[in-house]
């Protein structure tokens, strides 16, 4: 039965002591929030799509993301799957966005 | 391990994008990163951005008016319709039968996702918590803290509810009882708390700033003055 | 919003299917195979474990509120006997307790 449980129905599990340090938003994981509540309304993408897309991420992603890095990864591999965008223009466009900082941080 | 330590570089104390960079700040501002290389998942995020409004799904001005309307969210909203409930019997009733409709007396949008209010008694404790991921009453308490999403809280909030409370410095009757709510599906739940003894004549106004945002959770209750 | 009235009254006494699909769901794996009681029905929605997949023609199923003795779900729980987690479940996770038929 054990080996059933998905790594991220973890209610009941044990766990170490909670740790209550808040962070405020930083404004990148905002835009992350925006642009599913905006996917959401225009019906490209649902909540329950997106739960789907971060449980298909595996365990190891899931323990070493941060909690809107899983978010990101499962809105991107879904908008590639419904044919939103494409691989090769995400590649391009994430490839100039790094070099265009690496040249504003010279 | 912070589960964002990887993320981010050394912190500078610059006050980019609306952050406070006063070190004294309750909640210390994450490197916000505008100096110091991007996170992978943050390339990622502004190239799908980029790609989504030339591709007109999304616009630049629909992402700002979101973070604003997120913004706006926050647990005063809730705050506000408790403190209305301590005074008010008859809202109290209206608040537990039917929360989007005692809402829009005052104001106060639910959104479209239905929430439960469930209300402590001195017999009954209610916590919420979400195992299987982080659904959380947005609407009306904005973003759920990074606690409530961590791994330790949701494992052990259905398992050991009192040992969670006690870390949070709530002890509760040994003879009173918990009902936890596990938000799987498609409620979302916020607690009436129980007004607190020795606030009487306090208005309403001053009753909404004892309400806490970890109160309206569960895992505390609010203390007067 | 359609399909047939709710199978289960509140009160009445369930079992959650001892069952461990793959894929998304949204009963909690703690919960499996475990006796409650319903505690309210919550509505018709549409299935998410049909949603999560792109199916924008979910069906609509009823859900519900069902209660658990905390006792029932953790064998060394050490709180108040009365102690309940109450979790939404969809209809299709739900059986009724034999010989207590709705």
């Amino acid at each position: 039965m054990n080996d059933a449980r998905r790594h991220h129905d973890m209610g009941g599990l044990e766990a170490g002591a909670i740790d209550r340090g808040e962070h405020d938003k930083a404004p990148w994981e905002k835009r992350v929030d925006a642009l599913m509540v905006l996917l959401g309304q225009r019906k490209i993408l649902c909540v329950d799509e997106l739960r789907r897309g971060i449980e298909e991420l595996g365990a190891d992603a899931y323990e070493r993301y941060g909690y809107y890095e899983r978010w990101m990864a499962s809105m991107t591999n879904i908008l590639l799957e419904k044919k939103i965008i494409e691989v090769g223009e995400l590649g391009a466009r994430m490839a100039e966005i790094e070099s265009g900082r690496r040249e504003a941080l010279r | 391990m912070s589960r964002h330590e990887h993320t981010g570089g050394p912190a500078h104390a610059h006050g980019h994008d609306g952050y406070d960079a006063d070190p004294t700040h309750r909640h210390p501002p994450r490197p916000d990163l505008e100096d110091t290389p991007l996170a992978y998942h943050q390339v990622m995020q502004m190239a799908v951005v980029s790609l989504l409004v030339e591709k007109g799904v999304v616009s630049a001005d629909d992402m700002r008016a979101q973070i604003e309307r997120m913004d706006a969210l926050t647990p005063a909203r809730g705050a506000r319709l408790v403190a209305r409930a301590w005074v008010d019997g008859g809202f109290r009733e209206r608040l537990l039968a039917d929360s989007k409709a005692a809402a829009a007396e005052l104001g106060i949008d639910l959104g479209p996702i239905p929430i439960l209010v469930m209300e402590n008694t001195p017999e009954t404790h209610n916590l919420v918590v979400c195992t299987l991921c982080s659904c959380y009453p947005r609407f009306l308490l904005g973003l759920p803290p990074d606690w409530y999403k961590s791994r330790s809280y949701r494992s052990r909030a259905v398992r050991e509810p009192r040992r969670v409370l006690a870390e949070f410095g709530t002890d509760l009757d040994p003879d009173s009882r918990i009902r936890v709510h596990d938000s799987t599906a498609d409620m979302r739940y916020m607690i009436l708390p129980m007004r607190p003894a020795g606030t009487e004549g306090m208005s309403e106004e001053a009753l909404a700033r004892l309400v806490t945002r970890d109160s309206l959770i569960g895992v505390a209750v609010p203390r007067a003055g | 919003m359609t399909g047939a009235a709710p199978r289960f009254a509140p009160g009445a006494r369930v079992r959650v299917y001892e069952r461990f699909p793959p894929g998304h769901v949204r009963t909690p794996w703690y919960c499996r195979g475990k006796t409650g009681e319903i505690e309210r029905i919550c509505g018709r929605f549409r299935n998410p474990e049909q949603l999560a997949y792109g199916n924008t023609e979910a069906v609509y199923e009823v859900l519900y509120r069902v209660g658990f003795a905390s006792r029932s779900l953790w064998p060394a729980y050490d709180g108040c006997e009365r102690d309940r987690v109450e979790i939404e479940i969809y209809e299709h996770w739900l059986e009724p307790l034999s010989g207590d038929m709705t």
